[in-house]
């Protein structure tokens, strides 16, 4: 007869994976600060929202009084990895990292949501990822209409798990990496780069990508595309898939090793923290990890290469609009790049910068979560919306795709006049101004 | 089974959406900010109404079901950890702040606001609720009622009794009653308000408080300065009170605690000074201007060094060693019990004597810091729960801090509240006949000891 598998059994081998993590678990001293700053626990005022229960749902299972079940899961899917938790706890606990434990622990128990599976097995391979979404790309128009001004669009047809209302962006007809050759020389350059695009940037907000390349070369800067990149696998790493993002990673190395440049520059909050991160999630293999090393010592956020190297002020033209500032979590609390925006900002002529409220707290975006929790993240969202609101600002900037584009479907969704850039596309027009 | 019925019969009070009872949920209210002190409830009910929570306890009453009421959850005294099983009753859709009477200085709040939210309301109309506890920014206005919260401002502000008017209340078996009200004098009967304020939720629910309200202070002034020795600044202290001043706020914070956060931080704290007093005072700009310059004399006279505050940034970066007193201890190790026994202002240089006689006899870390002013120190304890140990001297040094500041003519508690961390030693500190009156007070509103039975007064 077959050994029956008792409960006590299951919560035993559950515990086992988060054993590794008991000290760091037992450091949160259970006070609730995190309370103050969650923008979940915020709307919901639930305790398995925050950090704090998340933490000691954790140590729950470590003890054996609870296996990781469904609902464990979707707890730990409640999260916007915002990091404004760490950022806030006095005893300095990594609570993020930690939640990204647990979807780990809970993808090895219970295995990955099928809709995060499909779209993962694509991540997988990068040409197959390229070739669909050239093709939404081209057949965009017959399922999206785009809203005039706001580099948004809206389904013309039911997209499954997506609300019919929502604006998103557009998918653009040809990548950022189409229209540009993988070295765009310029005579005389001073220094050499490359771009690490992103995914958000190539397929959908090309502009942005655009205009880091048109600020580089004003700057005399040769700019290097390699083509065969791909995803920074930040959606995979914050899913848990540790194991995935990891192989990302390391082709991502590989790529960006065939190019000799100064730094490596991307315009993505997200995509350069984990660029940064390398080293860390690599950790565990000391060639791999002295590998990514070598590459992140180069990275820089856009803003954060241009303060650091310079930028051509003569060249700049005037922008009248009146600008406020979102800070993107990964920005803020991921590379903490968040005063080299601003000063960019604040060096453009005619520009008048007003600061919102509570500017460093997430937009709700969250990647994908506000895919799965529209109606939660919509609530945060409305927050950011009603503080950009009281500045009367013409422009909302935010150095992340995933921001702009969340924080644009609640402009659309509040009907109000903003439009959203990223900063670096207020400096390429104050270029293109400066040239008239 | 029971527990089917009783959480049927919830649902119907409050429906489906806010009866919680997944082991998921029910985990998350196991617990509060207090170390060691995790139960299950049965279930977690989350009412909208006093009317809804009438209900509730109506049927709890009826069956002799224990109810723990609850808000953010923050407290030090596992005053809300559900310790028998039952129903946790989550208070946090009492959300509103109704209303800002401007002609009576009176706020009428539910009790599942913010403390901080209810200063950021009444801000705008140059008012302040002047009770800050640690947990300001996230405390639940009920949860402060409830422990009777204190804080910084204490000494020349009072406490959350000082500025609690009246009360709705939820009596156990069911009905709703009214306490205090707008009025500034009232003598009309016991005063029930402050009977329920620091009961710790043993003698009824609050639901909604009225609050009364001061003028913000125009100007204030800080400075901080360093002591050789104890005795210096613990004479300094005395001084102050003596020479007239009343600081708004009067902090200590003693050698362990200045060497931990420059350990952490580098900012260049004297590591040898025996003790650093941080003081402000507030109010009127004349008036500020001239209690600095006396301030500022007596912490000289006392063998004080001073140094003032030149601006808003130097303030912030003076106050880093208080603001990052407990961070830093609680960095130190694992777990983190922030005691508050309190002394008479006079009798502080002996309790930090004997608090560090405590934390020699038994080899345990203890810092200390607090408030000064008002005798309510706070002794930090860390160390790491898991190691049981190590947790017997800890116990022991507690009983050595808890007994001695009772001796010293101290309480147990200056602001936590007792809940279970302070009860076994409740009794020695008030005797046999001062329990037994608590308890007769008990039973009177609570028959059937169902409101968070076993706390602040142990068994009924």
């Amino acid at each position: 007869m077959a050994k029956e598998i008792t409960r006590e059994a299951i919560n035993a081998h559950d515990a086992t994976l988060l054993r590794d993590i008991d000290d760091a678990l037992a450091n949160c001293m259970k006070c609730g600060n995190c309370q103050a700053v969650c923008p979940i626990y915020r709307e919901t005022r639930k305790e398995h929202s925050v950090a704090r229960g998340k933490i000691s749902l954790m140590q729950a299972i470590l003890n054996g009084k609870l296996p990781i079940s469904g609902a464990f899961d979707s707890i730990m899917a409640h999260c916007l990895n915002c990091k404004s938790c760490a950022a806030a706890c006095p005893c300095g606990v990594p609570a993020d990292e930690l939640i990204l434990r647990g979807r780990d622990a809970a993808i090895k128990v219970r295995g990955l949501h099928p809709i995060k599976k499909n779209v993962f097995r694509l991540l997988r391979n990068r040409q197959l990822f390229d070739f669909a979404l050239k093709m939404g790309g081209t057949f965009g128009g017959l399922t999206f209409k785009k809203i005039p001004g706001k580099m948004a669009a809206v389904s013309r047809l039911p997209m499954p798990g997506m609300d019919p209302n929502r604006a998103t962006a557009p998918i653009a007809s040809s990548p950022l990496r189409s229209q540009f050759p993988e070295v765009i020389k310029v005579p005389g350059a001073k220094l050499r780069v490359a771009f690490f695009t992103g995914c958000t940037i190539n397929y959908m907000y090309t502009d942005m990508g655009t205009a880091v390349i048109d600020v580089l070369k004003a700057n005399n800067i040769e700019v290097v595309i390699p083509g065969k990149q791909h995803c920074c696998a930040t959606p995979v790493h914050v899913s848990g898939d540790f194991d995935l993002a990891n192989e990302m990673a390391r082709k991502t190395i590989e790529e960006f090793e065939r190019f000799d440049v100064d730094y490596v520059i991307g315009a993505c909050g997200s995509c350069v923290e984990a660029l940064k991160d390398y080293p860390h999630w690599l950790e565990k293999d000391p060639v791999w990890k002295a590998r990514a090393e070598k590459l992140s010592k180069k990275v820089r956020e856009i803003s954060e290469f241009l303060i650091e190297v310079g930028y051509d002020k003569s060249l700049m033209g005037p922008v009248n609009k009146t600008i406020t500032m979102h800070d993107p979590c990964h920005m803020i609390r991921g590379i903490k790049v968040t005063q080299q925006p601003r000063e960019i900002l604040k060096s453009i002529p005619g520009v008048k910068f007003v600061e919102m409220k509570e500017h460093d707290r997430c937009c709700g975006s969250g990647g994908s979560f506000s895919l799965a929790h529209y109606e939660l993240s919509r609530k945060i969202n409305d927050r950011k919306c009603a503080n950009i609101k009281a500045t009367n600002a013409d422009y909302v900037t935010a150095s992340c795709p995933s921001c702009r584009m969340h924080i644009t479907d609640g402009l659309v969704q509040n009907k109000m006049p903003q439009v959203v850039f990223h900063p670096i596309q207020v400096l390429a027009e104050s270029y293109k101004n400066g040239k008239k | 089974m029971q527990n089917t019925q009783m959480i049927e019969e919830l649902k119907k009070i409050v429906g489906e959406e806010y009866v919680l009872t997944k082991p998921e949920d029910l985990y998350a209210y196991s617990y509060d900010a207090t170390p060691g002190h995790s139960y299950m409830p049965d279930a977690v009910v989350i009412p909208g109404t006093a009317k809804e929570v009438s209900e509730i306890l109506k049927y709890a009453n009826t069956h002799k079901i224990p109810v723990y009421t609850r808000g953010s959850g923050t407290n030090l005294s596992a005053g809300t950890a559900p310790l028998k099983g039952g129903i946790v009753l989550l208070m946090l859709r009492f959300n509103k702040i109704i209303d800002v009477d401007l002609e009576n200085l009176i706020a009428e709040v539910e009790v599942g606001v913010v403390v901080q939210d209810i200063n950021d309301h009444v801000g705008q109309f140059g008012l302040m609720y002047p009770p800050d506890p640690g947990t300001v920014k996230t405390a639940s206005l009920g949860g402060t009622i409830s422990e009777n919260a204190g804080g910084l401002r204490g000494l020349k502000y009072g406490i959350t009794k000082n500025y609690v008017q009246g009360l709705e209340v939820v009596l156990t078996n069911g009905e709703i009653i009214h306490t205090g009200g707008k009025n500034v004098k009232d003598v009309s009967g016991y005063d029930m308000t402050k009977l329920f304020t620091g009961a710790e939720g043993t003698l009824g629910v609050i639901t909604k408080a009225y609050l009364k309200l001061i003028p913000k202070p125009e100007a204030d002034k800080s400075m901080i300065a360093t002591f050789k020795t104890l005795e210096d600044a613990g004479n300094a202290v005395a001084g102050i009170i003596a020479a007239k001043i009343i600081p708004a706020t009067l902090e200590l914070i003693d050698n362990k605690t200045i060497r931990v956060v420059e350990d952490f931080m580098h900012v260049g704290l004297p590591v040898d000074a025996a003790a650093i007093l941080l003081c402000t005072v507030d109010g009127n700009p004349i008036v500020v201007e001239d209690e600095a310059k006396r301030l500022e004399k007596v912490l000289a006279d006392n063998n004080g060094e001073v140094h003032l505050a030149k601006s808003a940034e130097h303030k912030e970066q003076l106050w880093t060693a208080r603001r990052m007193a407990l961070p830093c201890l609680a960095k130190l190790r694992p777990t983190t019990f922030v005691e508050d026994a309190t002394v008479p202002r006079s009798k502080i240089p002996a309790f930090l004597a004997l608090v560090e006689k405590a934390a020699a006899d038994n080899n345990v870390t203890i810092g200390t810091f607090g408030h000064a002013g008002d005798g309510n120190m706070h002794p930090t304890i860390v160390c790491d729960i898991r190691d049981e140990e190590e947790m017997k001297r800890v116990y022991a040094a507690m009983d050595a801090m808890f007994r001695g500041a009772v001796e010293l003519g101290g309480t147990l508690s200056g602001e936590h509240g007792i809940g279970l961390g302070k009860l076994p030693w409740m009794e020695f500190q008030h005797g046999k006949a001062g329990m037994e009156a608590m308890k007769a007070v008990k039973r009177a509103l609570d028959p059937n000891l169902i409101l968070n039975p076993g706390k602040l007064l142990g068994e009924c």
